[in-house]
């Protein structure tokens, strides 16, 4: 072990539905408080990664550790040292939002539960909705109602699965923020994405899973240099659609 | 992970669930409207019909319309078990680190709940039109205990299907032949009427022998082995659908 202490280690880990083979031995190590983006394809394993890192689903061969728990034979552990952020927005719609974060702060067996969801819910931008049915929110208050239940207990590393899938630019927007500031605390963070410019703005390291191995890792320096020089070309710099969108509607919202 | 930790995460997620069931009356009162609905249909359109010698239509056939009102109430517990692995929440409370068998005791505290309030309801209008027992406090005990007992053996039976099943309607239709089966018993006419292939199949499925020992006991008449049959059912399909139940459980994390 290095200066720095891995939070999740991962060795050989395979994982075949039926003849599917969809994780063909997969070695990755995220260092303690760092962002780690997770890049890959529909399809690539990503999600079936991080359900066996958070104790859903047994691997078939290889060694995955968080924390320096084993995964399966820790499990209970794992669970302590985690939390989990599906691919979809995992809240009660029936409960309130203030309901659905004292329900995990209940469950994680916290004094105050009532003064932890306030809390959050100051933090995450969410005080007036807090009362009303989740059934009522938008698809970003969900992230963020989601993002926020996982962030209760201050679980030391946190997988984000696709967090922003989904979600229009804005909530996408509101969502990076949230887990740049996560990162700030001193969270370790392990996300999937299949945007590049997702894992660009928020990774402090990158590795790509492809057909079910990790086939390059490093910093974006580092990625950047598995190409061929750049060569300087003059390119007029249109604005994207999206750089239109949200000006527009941040004047909007000014005035 | 400690049995007071199993038992204060079970509460607390019983306590979620629970306001599932108070924030939507509706599944409630959608529970109770069929076999009322059936009652009132057999007890002032067929039941004249229906020769039941000494005992009133509607003390008759009450024991058969309260299974049916079980039948239909577990149907709800299986979409809200399948809502909750459909919205990823199940999954979200698996990676906690709380008791992971209170995550499914929760849905059959609250479907126990949800079906005793509904048989309350169905007993009520049964006893608006007419419905009369002298039955002891110990035999109401008796009623309680079997329809308690068969509650939950369908319940765990509800857990699986929700746990397995593809889409919403999947969920759901487990319960289709059970609201069905009561048809096919002694619990609307006697199975002395019935030709001889459908008899058998009357006189060995679980709800005659359930009916009859709920009948006898309102009746105040001698339960006989149909109590013995009854119990023994009961807990019979109990301990398949909860075995089914783990089965679908542990499919999902293989």
């Amino acid at each position: 072990m290095t200066a720095t202490a891995t939070a999740i280690r991962v060795e050989g880990l395979e994982k075949s539905y039926d003849e599917l083979a969809v994780l063909r031995g997969v070695d990755l190590h995220v260092e303690q408080g760092s962002i780690v983006a997770l890049l890959g394809s529909n399809g690539a394993g990503k999600t079936t990664l991080v359900r066996i890192l958070s104790t859903l689903l047994r691997a078939d061969a290889g060694t995955a550790s968080v924390q320096g728990y084993d995964v399966a034979a820790q499990a209970a552990d794992v669970r302590e040292s985690i939390s989990l952020t599906g691919q979809f927005a995992a809240v009660d719609e029936i409960l309130t939002g203030r309901e659905n974060l004292m329900l995990v702060a209940r469950l994680r067996h916290l004094p105050d539960a009532g003064r932890v969801a306030d809390d959050l819910l100051a933090r995450f931008d969410l005080v007036e909705a807090g009362a009303r049915k989740v059934a009522t929110y938008s698809g970003g208050m969900r992230r963020r109602l989601d993002i926020a239940m996982s962030l209760i207990g201050e679980p030391p590393v946190v997988f984000l699965d696709e967090p922003t899938t989904g979600l229009d630019p804005q909530a996408r927007t509101e969502v990076w923020a949230s887990v740049k500031e996560l990162a700030a605390r001193g969270t370790t963070v392990l996300l999937t994405t299949q945007y590049l410019e997702e894992a660009e703005r928020l990774a402090d390291r990158i590795a790509i899973l492809h057909e079910g191995r990790i086939i390059a890792d490093g910093t974006l320096a580092d990625l950047k240099q598995l190409f061929p020089p750049a060569h300087v070309e003059y390119v007029e710099k249109q604005p994207t659609l999206e750089e239109i969108f949200l000006a527009i509607i941040g004047a909007e919202q000014k005035s | 992970m400690s049995a007071t930790h199993a038992i204060g995460d079970t509460v607390v997620l019983t306590g979620r669930s629970m306001r599932h069931i108070t924030r939507s009356v509706d599944t409630i009162i959608t529970t109770a409207i069929m076999p009322v609905a059936m009652m009132l249909l057999f007890v002032y359109v067929f039941g004249g019909a229906i020769d039941t010698g000494s005992v009133a239509y509607v003390n008759y056939m009450l024991p058969g319309i309260l299974l049916m009102t079980v039948a239909s109430g577990v149907a709800y517990t299986s979409l809200r078990i399948f809502n909750d692995v459909q919205g990823g929440v199940f999954e979200r409370f698996q990676s906690m680190p709380i008791a992971r068998s209170s995550v499914l005791w929760a849905h059959v505290l609250t479907s126990l709940v949800a079906n005793v309030i509904s048989l309350a309801v169905v007993l009520a209008v049964a006893v608006v039109i007419g419905f009369r027992s002298g039955a002891s406090v110990l035999a109401w005990l008796g009623i309680a205990g079997v329809l308690v007992l068969f509650t939950l053996g369908l319940t765990w039976l509800a857990i699986g299907a929700g746990l397995s099943a593809k889409t919403m309607e999947g969920a759901s239709a487990f319960a289709y032949p059970l609201i069905f089966l009561p048809f096919i018993s002694s619990a609307f006419v006697p199975t002395e009427t019935m030709p001889t292939v459908v008899q058998a199949f009357a006189e060995h499925q679980p709800v005659t022998p359930i009916v009859n020992t709920l009948r006898a006991l309102i009746e105040q008449q001698p339960v006989g082995t149909d109590g013995w049959l009854a119990v023994a059912w009961c807990l019979g399909i109990l301990v398949v659908a909860h075995a089914l139940a783990l089965a679908a459980y542990r499919r999902r994390s293989a």
